[in-house]
Protein backbone atom coordinates (compact mmCIF):
# COMPACT_ATOMS: atom_id res chain seq x y z
CA UNK A 1 0.00 0.00 0.00
CA UNK A 2 1.15 3.44 -1.04
CA UNK A 3 1.98 6.00 1.98
CA UNK A 4 1.25 9.37 2.15
CA UNK A 5 2.86 11.96 4.79
CA UNK A 6 0.91 14.80 5.69
CA UNK A 7 3.77 16.81 7.47
CA UNK A 8 2.34 17.98 10.96
CA UNK A 9 4.03 20.87 12.38
CA UNK A 10 1.66 21.71 14.77
CA UNK A 11 -0.11 24.58 12.73
CA UNK A 12 -3.65 23.78 11.88
CA UNK A 13 -6.05 21.35 11.41
CA UNK A 14 -4.84 18.36 9.42
CA UNK A 15 -7.61 16.24 10.06
CA UNK A 16 -9.29 17.38 7.36
CA UNK A 17 -6.89 17.45 4.63
CA UNK A 18 -6.20 13.59 6.08
CA UNK A 19 -9.40 12.75 5.54
CA UNK A 20 -10.60 14.26 2.31
CA UNK A 21 -7.65 12.38 0.98
CA UNK A 22 -8.63 9.36 2.58
CA UNK A 23 -12.07 10.22 1.14
CA UNK A 24 -10.72 9.78 -2.93
CA UNK A 25 -7.95 7.35 -2.22
CA UNK A 26 -9.15 4.02 -0.62
CA UNK A 27 -5.79 2.19 -1.58
CA UNK A 28 -3.16 4.41 0.53
CA UNK A 29 -2.18 4.79 3.99
CA UNK A 30 -1.87 8.21 5.28
CA UNK A 31 -0.07 9.68 8.15
CA UNK A 32 0.01 12.88 9.39
CA UNK A 33 3.09 13.00 11.22
CA UNK A 34 6.24 15.04 12.27
CA UNK A 35 8.33 12.50 12.03
CA UNK A 36 10.89 13.44 9.24
CA UNK A 37 12.04 9.87 8.65
CA UNK A 38 8.01 8.96 8.18
CA UNK A 39 8.19 12.22 5.91
CA UNK A 40 11.05 10.42 3.71
CA UNK A 41 9.79 7.38 3.51
CA UNK A 42 6.54 8.37 2.25
CA UNK A 43 5.70 7.64 -1.33
CA UNK A 44 3.66 11.26 -1.90
CA UNK A 45 3.76 14.15 0.76
CA UNK A 46 1.09 17.33 1.40
CA UNK A 47 3.11 20.46 3.13
CA UNK A 48 -0.21 22.34 4.55
CA UNK A 49 -0.73 25.67 7.19
CA UNK A 50 -2.55 27.36 8.71
CA UNK A 51 -2.20 30.75 11.13
CA UNK A 52 0.82 33.31 10.50
CA UNK A 53 4.11 32.09 8.07
CA UNK A 54 6.54 33.17 10.87
CA UNK A 55 4.68 30.79 13.04
CA UNK A 56 4.80 28.33 10.93
CA UNK A 57 8.54 28.88 9.92
CA UNK A 58 9.19 28.21 13.36
CA UNK A 59 7.30 25.99 14.25
CA UNK A 60 8.77 23.78 11.25
CA UNK A 61 12.64 24.29 12.18
CA UNK A 62 11.66 23.42 15.92
CA UNK A 63 10.73 19.85 15.07
CA UNK A 64 13.63 19.62 12.97
CA UNK A 65 11.37 19.37 9.35
CA UNK A 66 12.89 21.59 7.27
CA UNK A 67 15.56 18.98 5.53
CA UNK A 68 12.55 16.39 5.04
CA UNK A 69 10.50 18.60 3.48
CA UNK A 70 13.72 20.51 1.22
CA UNK A 71 14.25 16.71 -0.02
CA UNK A 72 10.58 15.73 -0.33
CA UNK A 73 10.03 18.59 -2.46
CA UNK A 74 12.78 17.46 -4.51
CA UNK A 75 11.96 13.96 -5.49
CA UNK A 76 8.25 13.14 -4.08
CA UNK A 77 4.80 14.07 -5.49
CA UNK A 78 4.54 17.59 -3.27
CA UNK A 79 1.51 18.88 -2.66
CA UNK A 80 1.67 22.29 -0.87
CA UNK A 81 -1.50 24.05 0.46
CA UNK A 82 -2.02 27.57 1.80
CA UNK A 83 0.80 28.70 4.45
CA UNK A 84 2.66 25.13 2.67
CA UNK A 85 2.54 26.86 -0.48
CA UNK A 86 3.86 30.64 0.75
CA UNK A 87 6.68 28.63 2.89
CA UNK A 88 8.48 27.34 -0.18
CA UNK A 89 9.11 31.20 -1.58
CA UNK A 90 11.91 33.34 -0.56
CA UNK A 91 10.58 35.50 1.88
CA UNK A 92 7.19 36.59 3.56
CA UNK A 93 5.69 40.34 4.03
CA UNK A 94 4.20 38.57 6.84
CA UNK A 95 6.74 38.96 9.73
CA UNK A 96 9.22 39.71 7.41
CA UNK A 97 10.77 36.50 7.57
CA UNK A 98 12.26 34.12 4.74
CA UNK A 99 10.75 31.44 3.33
CA UNK A 100 12.42 27.76 2.50
CA UNK A 101 13.50 29.20 -1.13
CA UNK A 102 12.49 26.29 -3.28
CA UNK A 103 11.00 28.85 -5.70
CA UNK A 104 12.07 32.30 -6.02
CA UNK A 105 9.57 35.22 -5.10
CA UNK A 106 7.64 36.97 -2.31
CA UNK A 107 4.85 36.69 -0.51
CA UNK A 108 2.77 39.66 -0.57
CA UNK A 109 -0.18 41.17 1.31
CA UNK A 110 -3.03 42.13 -0.35
CA UNK A 111 -2.30 45.91 -1.28
CA UNK A 112 -5.17 48.02 0.20
CA UNK A 113 -5.23 50.72 -2.32
CA UNK A 114 -6.43 47.96 -4.67
CA UNK A 115 -9.07 46.24 -2.62
CA UNK A 116 -12.22 47.85 -4.51
CA UNK A 117 -14.39 45.61 -6.64
CA UNK A 118 -16.09 46.29 -9.79
CA UNK A 119 -19.19 47.71 -8.19
CA UNK A 120 -16.71 50.22 -6.13
CA UNK A 121 -17.93 48.48 -2.98
CA UNK A 122 -14.66 47.50 -0.63
CA UNK A 123 -12.89 44.14 -0.95
CA UNK A 124 -12.59 42.60 2.33
CA UNK A 125 -9.43 41.20 3.78
CA UNK A 126 -9.00 37.91 4.69
CA UNK A 127 -10.19 36.88 1.24
CA UNK A 128 -12.54 34.57 2.43
CA UNK A 129 -14.58 32.33 0.38
CA UNK A 130 -15.24 30.88 -2.90
CA UNK A 131 -13.24 32.61 -5.90
CA UNK A 132 -12.64 31.44 -9.98
CA UNK A 133 -9.16 29.40 -10.35
CA UNK A 134 -8.42 30.05 -14.06
CA UNK A 135 -5.77 27.55 -15.23
CA UNK A 136 -2.28 29.11 -16.95
CA UNK A 137 -1.03 25.82 -17.90
CA UNK A 138 -1.91 22.24 -18.70
CA UNK A 139 -1.44 20.01 -15.66
CA UNK A 140 -2.55 16.30 -14.54
CA UNK A 141 -3.77 17.95 -11.41
CA UNK A 142 -6.59 19.97 -13.40
CA UNK A 143 -8.05 16.99 -14.80
CA UNK A 144 -11.63 17.22 -14.80
CA UNK A 145 -11.76 20.24 -12.98
CA UNK A 146 -13.18 22.94 -15.60
CA UNK A 147 -11.27 26.21 -16.27
CA UNK A 148 -12.84 28.57 -13.74
CA UNK A 149 -14.12 26.39 -11.22
CA UNK A 150 -14.57 27.86 -7.53
CA UNK A 151 -12.09 26.95 -5.13
CA UNK A 152 -12.11 27.69 -1.45
CA UNK A 153 -9.89 30.34 -0.31
CA UNK A 154 -8.74 32.24 3.13
CA UNK A 155 -5.65 34.38 3.14
CA UNK A 156 -4.28 37.69 3.32
CA UNK A 157 -1.37 37.29 1.67
CA UNK A 158 -0.57 35.65 -1.83
CA UNK A 159 2.73 34.32 -3.42
CA UNK A 160 4.50 36.60 -5.95
CA UNK A 161 6.98 34.15 -8.03
CA UNK A 162 9.85 35.86 -9.46
CA UNK A 163 9.68 33.10 -12.67
CA UNK A 164 5.93 33.63 -14.10
CA UNK A 165 6.44 29.97 -15.67
CA UNK A 166 5.58 28.02 -12.88
CA UNK A 167 2.29 29.74 -12.25
CA UNK A 168 -0.57 27.14 -12.95
CA UNK A 169 -3.49 29.72 -12.12
CA UNK A 170 -4.34 32.88 -11.07
CA UNK A 171 -7.40 34.31 -9.59
CA UNK A 172 -8.87 37.74 -9.34
CA UNK A 173 -9.28 39.69 -6.18
CA UNK A 174 -8.73 43.02 -6.78
CA UNK A 175 -5.74 42.26 -8.14
CA UNK A 176 -5.33 39.08 -10.00
CA UNK A 177 -2.78 37.00 -7.68
CA UNK A 178 -1.02 33.74 -8.29
CA UNK A 179 -3.78 30.65 -7.24
CA UNK A 180 -1.22 27.89 -7.90
CA UNK A 181 2.37 26.81 -9.12
CA UNK A 182 4.05 23.56 -10.80
CA UNK A 183 7.29 22.64 -11.02
CA UNK A 184 8.16 19.16 -12.39
CA UNK A 185 6.70 17.36 -9.05
CA UNK A 186 5.83 20.19 -6.86
CA UNK A 187 2.21 21.51 -7.04
CA UNK A 188 0.94 24.14 -4.65
CA UNK A 189 -2.08 25.94 -4.02
CA UNK A 190 -3.16 28.87 -2.20
CA UNK A 191 -6.68 27.55 -1.85
CA UNK A 192 -7.90 25.16 0.25
CA UNK A 193 -8.94 21.73 -1.82
CA UNK A 194 -9.93 20.09 1.58
CA UNK A 195 -12.71 22.40 1.47
CA UNK A 196 -13.42 23.02 -2.08
CA UNK A 197 -16.44 20.32 -2.42
CA UNK A 198 -15.96 18.34 -5.77
CA UNK A 199 -13.52 20.38 -7.32
CA UNK A 200 -11.05 20.03 -4.35
CA UNK A 201 -11.71 16.55 -3.93
CA UNK A 202 -11.28 16.07 -8.10
CA UNK A 203 -8.37 18.03 -7.40
CA UNK A 204 -6.79 15.34 -4.74
CA UNK A 205 -7.68 12.66 -6.33
CA UNK A 206 -5.68 14.24 -9.37
CA UNK A 207 -2.65 14.37 -6.62
CA UNK A 208 -2.64 10.82 -5.49
CA UNK A 209 -2.41 9.10 -9.20
CA UNK A 210 -0.17 11.72 -9.96
CA UNK A 211 2.98 10.42 -11.62
CA UNK A 212 5.59 13.09 -12.50
CA UNK B 1 -14.68 37.45 -8.78
CA UNK B 2 -15.52 35.84 -5.49
CA UNK B 3 -19.25 34.61 -4.81
CA UNK B 4 -21.51 35.92 -2.11
CA UNK B 5 -21.26 33.24 0.20
CA UNK B 6 -25.13 31.16 1.92
CA UNK B 7 -24.60 29.76 5.17
CA UNK B 8 -27.49 27.72 6.53
CA UNK B 9 -27.05 27.42 10.39
CA UNK B 10 -27.91 24.19 12.34
CA UNK B 11 -28.59 24.45 16.31
CA UNK B 12 -27.61 21.58 17.83
CA UNK B 13 -28.24 20.10 21.06
CA UNK B 14 -27.20 17.06 22.61
CA UNK B 15 -25.86 15.85 19.57
CA UNK B 16 -29.42 16.29 17.59
CA UNK B 17 -30.04 18.90 15.31
CA UNK B 18 -33.02 20.70 16.69
CA UNK B 19 -35.48 23.61 15.57
CA UNK B 20 -37.35 26.05 17.97
CA UNK B 21 -41.05 26.00 17.59
CA UNK B 22 -42.66 29.30 18.62
CA UNK B 23 -39.45 30.19 20.65
CA UNK B 24 -39.99 27.21 23.16
CA UNK B 25 -40.56 23.95 22.23
CA UNK B 26 -37.35 22.16 20.27
CA UNK B 27 -38.09 19.35 17.84
CA UNK B 28 -35.64 17.05 16.46
CA UNK B 29 -34.64 17.66 13.08
CA UNK B 30 -32.44 15.16 12.80
CA UNK B 31 -29.06 13.42 12.18
CA UNK B 32 -26.12 16.58 12.14
CA UNK B 33 -24.32 15.24 9.45
CA UNK B 34 -27.29 14.08 7.27
CA UNK B 35 -28.38 17.49 7.24
CA UNK B 36 -24.95 18.94 6.58
CA UNK B 37 -24.37 16.65 3.54
CA UNK B 38 -27.84 17.54 2.18
CA UNK B 39 -27.09 21.40 2.79
CA UNK B 40 -24.07 20.61 0.71
CA UNK B 41 -25.64 18.68 -1.82
CA UNK B 42 -27.88 21.86 -2.12
CA UNK B 43 -24.85 23.85 -2.83
CA UNK B 44 -23.89 25.49 1.05
CA UNK B 45 -20.89 27.74 0.18
CA UNK B 46 -20.63 26.81 4.38
CA UNK B 47 -21.99 25.16 7.11
CA UNK B 48 -22.33 27.10 10.53
CA UNK B 49 -23.14 24.50 14.16
CA UNK B 50 -24.59 26.29 16.77
CA UNK B 51 -24.01 24.53 19.79
CA UNK B 52 -27.18 25.11 22.54
CA UNK B 53 -26.25 21.82 24.54
CA UNK B 54 -27.79 23.16 28.34
CA UNK B 55 -25.74 20.96 30.08
CA UNK B 56 -22.21 21.16 30.49
CA UNK B 57 -21.93 17.57 30.90
CA UNK B 58 -22.64 16.83 27.23
CA UNK B 59 -20.94 19.85 26.05
CA UNK B 60 -18.26 17.00 24.59
CA UNK B 61 -20.93 15.98 22.47
CA UNK B 62 -20.45 18.75 19.94
CA UNK B 63 -16.88 17.44 19.21
CA UNK B 64 -17.99 14.16 17.80
CA UNK B 65 -20.49 15.67 15.77
CA UNK B 66 -18.15 17.93 14.31
CA UNK B 67 -15.39 14.99 14.24
CA UNK B 68 -18.34 12.99 12.13
CA UNK B 69 -19.25 16.04 9.50
CA UNK B 70 -15.93 17.07 9.00
CA UNK B 71 -15.32 13.36 7.63
CA UNK B 72 -18.65 13.37 5.19
CA UNK B 73 -18.69 16.82 4.17
CA UNK B 74 -15.76 18.98 2.46
CA UNK B 75 -16.51 22.51 2.74
CA UNK B 76 -15.75 24.92 5.60
CA UNK B 77 -17.80 24.25 9.16
CA UNK B 78 -18.12 26.76 11.63
CA UNK B 79 -18.99 26.02 15.23
CA UNK B 80 -20.00 28.32 17.91
CA UNK B 81 -21.75 28.01 21.46
CA UNK B 82 -19.95 28.06 24.82
CA UNK B 83 -16.34 28.72 23.54
CA UNK B 84 -14.61 29.87 26.33
CA UNK B 85 -11.14 29.82 26.34
CA UNK B 86 -8.57 28.97 23.65
CA UNK B 87 -8.77 25.26 24.59
CA UNK B 88 -11.74 25.13 23.76
CA UNK B 89 -11.56 27.00 20.40
CA UNK B 90 -8.53 24.52 19.50
CA UNK B 91 -10.20 21.60 20.47
CA UNK B 92 -13.15 22.62 17.86
CA UNK B 93 -10.68 23.18 15.41
CA UNK B 94 -8.79 19.81 16.25
CA UNK B 95 -12.11 18.11 15.29
CA UNK B 96 -13.01 19.45 12.31
CA UNK B 97 -13.93 22.80 12.30
CA UNK B 98 -12.44 25.65 10.59
CA UNK B 99 -13.18 28.33 12.29
CA UNK B 100 -14.81 28.91 15.48
CA UNK B 101 -17.34 31.84 16.69
CA UNK B 102 -17.25 33.01 19.68
CA UNK B 103 -19.26 35.50 21.55
CA UNK B 104 -20.43 36.16 25.14
CA UNK B 105 -16.37 35.08 26.14
CA UNK B 106 -15.35 37.84 23.89
CA UNK B 107 -17.40 40.35 25.41
CA UNK B 108 -16.27 39.21 29.08
CA UNK B 109 -12.64 39.37 27.86
CA UNK B 110 -11.14 40.82 24.92
CA UNK B 111 -8.00 39.10 25.16
CA UNK B 112 -9.14 36.11 24.22
CA UNK B 113 -10.46 37.45 20.17
CA UNK B 114 -6.53 38.25 20.62
CA UNK B 115 -5.09 35.37 22.16
CA UNK B 116 -6.63 33.30 20.02
CA UNK B 117 -5.94 34.66 16.68
CA UNK B 118 -2.74 34.36 17.58
CA UNK B 119 -2.57 30.80 18.56
CA UNK B 120 -4.97 29.30 15.17
CA UNK B 121 -4.86 32.54 13.08
CA UNK B 122 -7.23 35.39 12.37
CA UNK B 123 -8.88 32.88 9.91
CA UNK B 124 -10.28 30.70 12.37
CA UNK B 125 -11.63 33.26 14.74
CA UNK B 126 -14.96 34.58 14.01
CA UNK B 127 -16.74 36.95 16.47
CA UNK B 128 -20.52 36.68 16.34
CA UNK B 129 -22.15 39.94 17.38
CA UNK B 130 -25.88 40.19 18.61
CA UNK B 131 -27.06 43.66 18.43
CA UNK B 132 -30.18 45.67 19.00
CA UNK B 133 -31.00 48.97 17.82
CA UNK B 134 -30.85 52.01 20.75
CA UNK B 135 -31.58 55.42 18.96
CA UNK B 136 -31.24 55.59 14.99
CA UNK B 137 -28.04 54.73 13.62
CA UNK B 138 -27.29 53.25 16.69
CA UNK B 139 -26.86 49.87 17.73
CA UNK B 140 -25.64 48.35 20.98
CA UNK B 141 -23.85 45.09 21.54
CA UNK B 142 -26.29 42.53 23.83
CA UNK B 143 -25.34 38.76 24.90
CA UNK B 144 -27.52 35.96 26.09
CA UNK B 145 -29.81 35.40 23.41
CA UNK B 146 -30.78 39.30 23.57
CA UNK B 147 -31.11 39.14 28.09
CA UNK B 148 -28.18 41.30 28.51
CA UNK B 149 -27.02 44.53 27.74
CA UNK B 150 -23.10 45.42 27.47
CA UNK B 151 -23.12 48.86 26.56
CA UNK B 152 -21.40 48.66 23.79
CA UNK B 153 -21.49 50.14 20.38
CA UNK B 154 -21.76 47.60 17.96
CA UNK B 155 -19.84 48.92 15.32
CA UNK B 156 -17.05 49.97 17.66
CA UNK B 157 -16.93 46.80 18.93
CA UNK B 158 -16.90 45.21 15.69
CA UNK B 159 -13.99 47.34 14.94
CA UNK B 160 -12.08 46.80 17.68
CA UNK B 161 -12.30 43.31 17.97
CA UNK B 162 -11.07 43.30 13.94
CA UNK B 163 -8.34 45.16 15.31
CA UNK B 164 -8.07 41.97 17.92
CA UNK B 165 -7.56 39.67 15.15
CA UNK B 166 -10.68 38.51 14.36
CA UNK B 167 -11.25 37.08 10.69
CA UNK B 168 -14.76 37.77 10.17
CA UNK B 169 -18.14 39.17 12.09
CA UNK B 170 -21.15 37.10 12.49
CA UNK B 171 -23.43 39.81 12.84
CA UNK B 172 -27.34 39.29 14.36
CA UNK B 173 -29.79 41.74 14.53
CA UNK B 174 -31.92 40.43 17.40
CA UNK B 175 -34.62 43.21 16.61
CA UNK B 176 -35.24 41.18 13.81
CA UNK B 177 -34.32 37.44 14.70
CA UNK B 178 -36.95 35.42 13.81
CA UNK B 179 -39.36 38.07 12.56
CA UNK B 180 -39.07 36.94 8.88
CA UNK B 181 -39.36 40.52 8.55
CA UNK B 182 -35.55 40.42 6.52
CA UNK B 183 -31.98 41.53 8.10
CA UNK B 184 -31.55 44.83 9.73
CA UNK B 185 -30.38 46.44 6.70
CA UNK B 186 -29.04 49.75 8.40
CA UNK B 187 -27.31 47.16 10.88
CA UNK B 188 -25.43 45.47 8.29
CA UNK B 189 -24.31 47.97 6.05
CA UNK B 190 -22.97 50.27 9.01
CA UNK B 191 -20.88 47.59 10.02
CA UNK B 192 -19.95 46.15 6.98
CA UNK B 193 -18.33 49.49 5.65
CA UNK B 194 -16.78 50.11 9.33
CA UNK B 195 -14.58 47.24 9.03
CA UNK B 196 -12.09 45.52 6.72
CA UNK B 197 -13.00 41.93 7.52
CA UNK B 198 -16.05 40.01 6.04
CA UNK B 199 -19.41 40.24 7.71
CA UNK B 200 -21.84 37.82 7.68
CA UNK B 201 -25.69 38.73 7.60
CA UNK B 202 -27.82 37.15 9.85
CA UNK B 203 -31.35 37.51 11.52
CA UNK B 204 -35.01 38.08 10.35
CA UNK B 205 -34.75 36.12 6.96
CA UNK B 206 -37.92 35.01 6.17
CA UNK B 207 -37.59 34.94 1.73
CA UNK B 208 -35.44 34.78 -0.93
CA UNK B 209 -35.12 38.57 -1.45
CA UNK B 210 -34.05 38.66 1.93
CA UNK B 211 -31.02 36.96 0.90
CA UNK B 212 -30.15 39.49 -1.82
CA UNK B 213 -30.91 42.33 0.06
CA UNK B 214 -28.48 41.74 2.73
CA UNK B 215 -25.95 41.43 0.15
CA UNK B 216 -26.64 44.54 -2.14
CA UNK B 217 -28.03 47.01 -0.11
CA UNK B 218 -26.39 45.86 3.46
CA UNK B 219 -23.72 45.06 1.80
CA UNK B 220 -22.96 41.58 3.35
CA UNK B 221 -20.09 39.35 2.26
CA UNK B 222 -22.06 36.48 2.85
CA UNK B 223 -25.39 35.59 4.24
CA UNK B 224 -27.06 33.45 7.19
CA UNK B 225 -30.34 31.45 7.65
CA UNK B 226 -31.75 29.07 9.12
CA UNK B 227 -35.67 28.46 9.58
CA UNK B 228 -36.18 29.45 5.62
CA UNK B 229 -33.59 26.01 4.72
CA UNK B 230 -34.85 24.04 7.66
CA UNK B 231 -38.26 23.71 6.64
CA UNK B 232 -38.08 22.87 3.65
CA UNK B 233 -39.27 25.92 2.29
CA UNK B 234 -36.43 26.57 -0.17
CA UNK B 235 -33.06 25.37 -1.07
CA UNK B 236 -29.96 26.76 -1.15
CA UNK B 237 -30.04 25.85 -4.72
CA UNK B 238 -33.39 28.60 -5.29
CA UNK B 239 -31.40 30.79 -3.06
CA UNK B 240 -28.89 31.05 -5.34
CA UNK B 241 -30.59 30.92 -8.40
CA UNK B 242 -32.54 34.03 -7.34
CA UNK B 243 -29.46 35.74 -5.82
CA UNK B 244 -27.61 35.30 -9.37
CA UNK B 245 -31.24 36.65 -11.28
CA UNK B 246 -30.50 39.55 -8.73
CA UNK B 247 -26.88 40.33 -10.25
CA UNK B 248 -24.98 38.63 -7.61
CA UNK B 249 -21.84 36.70 -8.25
CA UNK B 250 -23.00 33.26 -5.97
CA UNK B 251 -21.80 29.76 -6.50
CA UNK B 252 -24.18 27.72 -8.31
Amino acid sequence: MSKLAIIDYGMGNLRSVAKAIEHVAADVQVLVTADPAEVLAADRVVFPGQGAMPDCMRELDARGLRPAVLEAARNKPFLGICIGQQMLFEHSQEGDVPGLCVFKGEVRRFPADKMVGADGARLKVPHMGWNEVWQKQAHPLWVGIPDGARFYYVHSYYVDPADPAIVAATTDYGIPFTGAVAQANIFAVQFHPEKSAAAGLQLLSNFMSWKP
Amino acid sequence: MLAKRIIPCLDVSAGRVVKGVNFVELRDAGDPVEVARRYDEQGADEITFLDITASSDDRNIILHVVEQVAEQVFIPLTVGGGVRCVDDVRRLLNAGADKVSMNTAAVNNPQLVADAAGKVGSQCIVVAIDAKQVAPGKWEVFTHGGRNRTGLDAIEWAQKVASLGAGEILLTSMDRDGTKNGFDLGLTRAVSDAISIPVIASGGVGNLDHLADGVTLGRADAVLAASIFHFGEHTVREAKELMRARGIEVRL
